[in-house]
């Protein structure tokens, strides 16, 4: 049955299936969803495949209950994800924030739209990617991977679903409608050739195994429920016992750990794509869907003698602070961040960039891709 | 109890006899043990526990069937009978 | 006293620092944060004894907890608990349930954590026949948050923000359940310790999804705000004005103010689950 969890070979899928597709090859067994376009495609790849490898599929009722329940199956000890686009994604933040808290590994796509509200619920948007870093209360670091075609949908699920169980939290898979919603073709390999990584339960017996205690690497291992270690897991600050303790002595060190975790081993999971970077006097930053259109642009400029080089970011979260910090180091003129919002991960481009070097968001409130000329535009502006 | 008749296998009934154990630091006083208790065999202390609250004592330690319901109705865990058989005189504490 | 009886000696009590229910309690955790009176604590006694009597290994039995008082209960069980955000205990439980069908998981939650914010959730899992044995603690108001109106506070009653008396229809919730496809469902209040004890095994063995309604004083502000005395003064008001109606049709039990409270095991039907039906289909079984 299993063998069919790994389609071997090539195929012409959209990257909503590729997305259900990476997580099934990373041996997700339940998915708990609610549709919503753009990221139905998910789900419904998930309702029909799920069965065939032994798994769970169950359409929730709401974000909140799909969120949860997702959660719950990864205390079973089962890999679960759901996916989900703006409205849905808003009301799954108080719990994914519950997924933080607890330690829960678990996978969520967001097919990103045109936002606020209903928005544009079927054409392209990247405006949720502060929205992933901020959404829920409190303080807290996430991960969130941002593929640029199908091919990536597949890879970055499962890529997602081993972050995840290494740092053990929920970890997004920030898409958009219209990487979600394309056909290219995707390469599936043999199984043997996937790497996986596998939850880290603890070796230690019921009675000295400590459910939040971590180890060097600022994360517990963990178990699962029925394994007779009777833990209590609860949203509220606890203590490594897991026990709820209302204190500042207990709540700093906790919030800070969580965050640790992913800031301390952030060189560890930082990826991004560089195209040109040596002798570039302008960078490109995107990512996702306007990374294909980015890099058009870099070909064209090239072509024209401009110098200017493109870092595709693969993790928009943690963000690649030390590459950006190199290259205004460096001395580049300048910046240029088009992304499919009012400028959001160029916010970041300038935080970490400083004054020195400007940074100019190429802003698109949704609806349609950039068109290769405004990028140019923005281009022109940095090398006059 | 009365009956109208000695019932035939009178000398083989033994009603049973519980003894009541009570920790107290645990009770928060709602007297749900003594005013349920079918054979009244608590009271409430005059005496406070650590945290301020009157907890029950027993007044009529002989009348304890072992029914438990003190147990069962108690909110806090505090408070439960067992069978008399199990506990020799010599372990039983004194009240405080 | 029948002749037959030979008395021993009064022994007095004993003092001690444990109590047989502690192996399934987080004793370490004990006195508990509920006020006194509270009947929350009576319930988790209930289901002490209910759990040992239903023959579920102990490590095999997850239990579930939303916000608000009852939502504590999933820390003081010393089980697999887990404590969701607010409303949302359900399909958390959901998500154990399905992902590994050998766990018996049982959801411990209030009338708000449940019935309101999570109302949703609730009426979906009846409707699947999801297996699950849920225990809805209810006390007619939010104590958590310092007695607020709840989906549940019988019409008139004075709540924090009912301050001149509720003017909602209050749920019905066992009609509810029933109108939802519910397998289970029994109403007892926390006098009826033994009856709901065996509610609580019942429920614990079904099949299904399986609904407790557990009727409990909150003296701290339920019964402050509406001057009813105390906690036991409320177990009085129980005792003169539950009425036991095994079967009785859900939509007659219907709670309000200080009026007379039906209690009994409304239904107990036999019917495929969620994960049955759903393997029935997938592997070809059909049900």
């Amino acid at each position: 049955m299993s063998d069919h969890a790994v389609l071997t070979g090539e195929h012409f899928m959209t990257g909503d299936e590729a997305a259900a597709e990476g997580g099934l090859a990373a041996g997700c067994r339940f998915f708990g969803g609610y549709p919503i376009t753009p990221a139905t495609e998910v789900t419904e790849r998930m309702a029909e495949r799920l069965p065939e490898v032994g798994g769970v599929f169950i359409q929730m009722e709401d974000e909140m209950a799909s969120m949860n329940a997702i959660l719950g199956a990864s205390w079973a000890g089962v890999k679960s994800m759901s996916s989900t686009s703006g409205p849905g994604f808003s009301l799954m933040m108080e719990n994914f924030g519950l997924g933080i808290m607890t330690e829960t590994p678990c996978v969520l796509v967001n097919v990103q739209r045109g936002g606020p509200s209903t928005g544009l619920p079927t054409l392209v948007g990247q405006q949720d990617m502060q929205q992933c870093k901020w959404g829920s209360h409190g303080d807290f670091e996430v991960i969130a991977l941002s593929p640029s075609s199908p091919q990536e949908a597949f890879d970055f699920a499962i890529h997602a679903f081993n972050l995840s169980e290494q740092y053990r939290l929920p970890v997004f898979l920030m898409m958009d409608e219209s990487v979600g919603h394309m056909f290219e073709k995707v390469v599936i390999p043999p199984a043997d050739q996937i790497k996986l990584v596998e939850r880290r339960y603890t070796t230690k017996k019921p009675g000295d195994y400590l459910p939040f205690l971590p180890d060097e690497d600022l994360v517990p291992p963990m178990i699962k429920f029925g394994d007779g270690y009777r833990v209590h897991v609860t949203g509220l600050t606890h203590d490594e016992k897991g026990y709820p303790v209302m204190e500042q002595s207990c709540h700093h060190p906790l919030v800070t750990r969580l965050v640790d975790k992913i800031k301390k081993n952030a060189h560890k999971i930082y990826m991004y794509d560089e195209h040109y970077l040596d002798d570039a006097e302008v960078v490109m930053v995107s990512y996702g869907i306007t990374a294909r259109i980015a890099q058009q642009v870099v070909e064209e400029c090239r072509a024209d003698g401009k110098k200017v080089g493109h870092l595709r970011l693969i993790t928009c979260w943690p963000f690649p602070e030390a590459k950006i910090r190199e290259l205004a180091d460096r001395g580049v003129k300048g910046f240029i961040v088009p992304e499919i919002n009012l400028g959001q991960m160029s916010l970041e481009v300038e935080r970490v960039a400083g004054r020195g070097v400007p940074t100019i968001c190429v802003p698109n409130a949704g609806g349609a891709v950039h068109k290769p000329e405004e990028i140019h535009a923005a281009v022109r502006e940095v090398i006059k | 109890m009365k009956l109208w008749r000695t019932p035939l296998d009178a000398d083989k009934v033994r009603v049973p006899h519980g003894v009541v154990s009570i920790i107290i630091e645990r009770c928060k006083g709602c007297s749900f043990c003594v005013e349920y208790c079918p054979r009244d065999v608590l009271i409430i202390s005059k005496k406070f526990n650590k945290k301020g609250y009157h907890y029950p004592e027993v007044i009529s330690a002989g009348l304890c069937v072992d029914c438990n319901l003190c147990e069962d109705i108690c909110p806090e865990f505090a408070i439960y009978s067992d069978p008399e058989e199990q506990h020799s005189t010599a372990q039983t504490k004194e009240n405080a | 006293m029948s002749t037959a009886v030979t008395n021993t000696a009064p022994t007095g009590e004993r003092q001690v620092q444990h109590h047989p229910k502690d192996t399934l309690l987080r004793d370490d955790r004990l006195p508990h944060i509920w006020c006194p009176t509270c009947g929350i604590g009576t319930a988790v006694s209930c289901f002490v004894e209910a759990l040992r009597e239903s023959g579920i290994p102990e490590e095999k039995c997850v239990v579930v907890s939303g916000i608000g008082c009852t939502g504590r209960v999933a820390g003081y069980l010393n089980l697999d608990s887990f404590h969701t955000t607010h409303g949302r205990a359900i399909p958390f439980a959901t998500g154990v349930a399905l992902a590994n069908p050998d766990l018996h998981v049982v959801v411990f939650s209030g009338d708000g954590d449940l019935v309101a914010i999570g109302g949703n959730h609730l009426i979906n899992a009846a409707r699947r026949n999801m297996n699950l044995t849920v225990i809805c603690v209810n006390n007619f108001i939010y104590g958590m948050t310092g007695g607020q109106c709840a989906s549940t506070t019988p019409e008139t009653a004075r709540t924090s923000t009912s301050p001149r008396g509720n003017t909602e229809y209050p749920f019905n919730v066992p009609y509810l359940m029933e109108a939802c496809g519910a397998s289970y469902i029994a109403r007892w209040t926390v006098l009826h310790i033994r009856r709901l004890k065996k509610a609580m095994t019942e429920a614990l063995n079904k099949n299904g999804f399986a609904f407790v309604e557990v009727i409990a004083p909150c003296s701290t502000l339920y019964s402050r705000r509406n001057k009813l005395g105390t906690g036991y003064d409320l177990m009085k008001f129980y005792h003169d004005n539950a009425e036991i109606r095994h079967g009785a049709n859900t939509k007659d039990v219907g709670i309000g103010f200080q009026t007379k409270i039906i209690v009994g095991k409304f239904v107990d039907i036999t019917k495929p689950t969620f994960l049955e039906k759903y393997q029935g289909k997938t592997t070809g079984g059909g049900k």
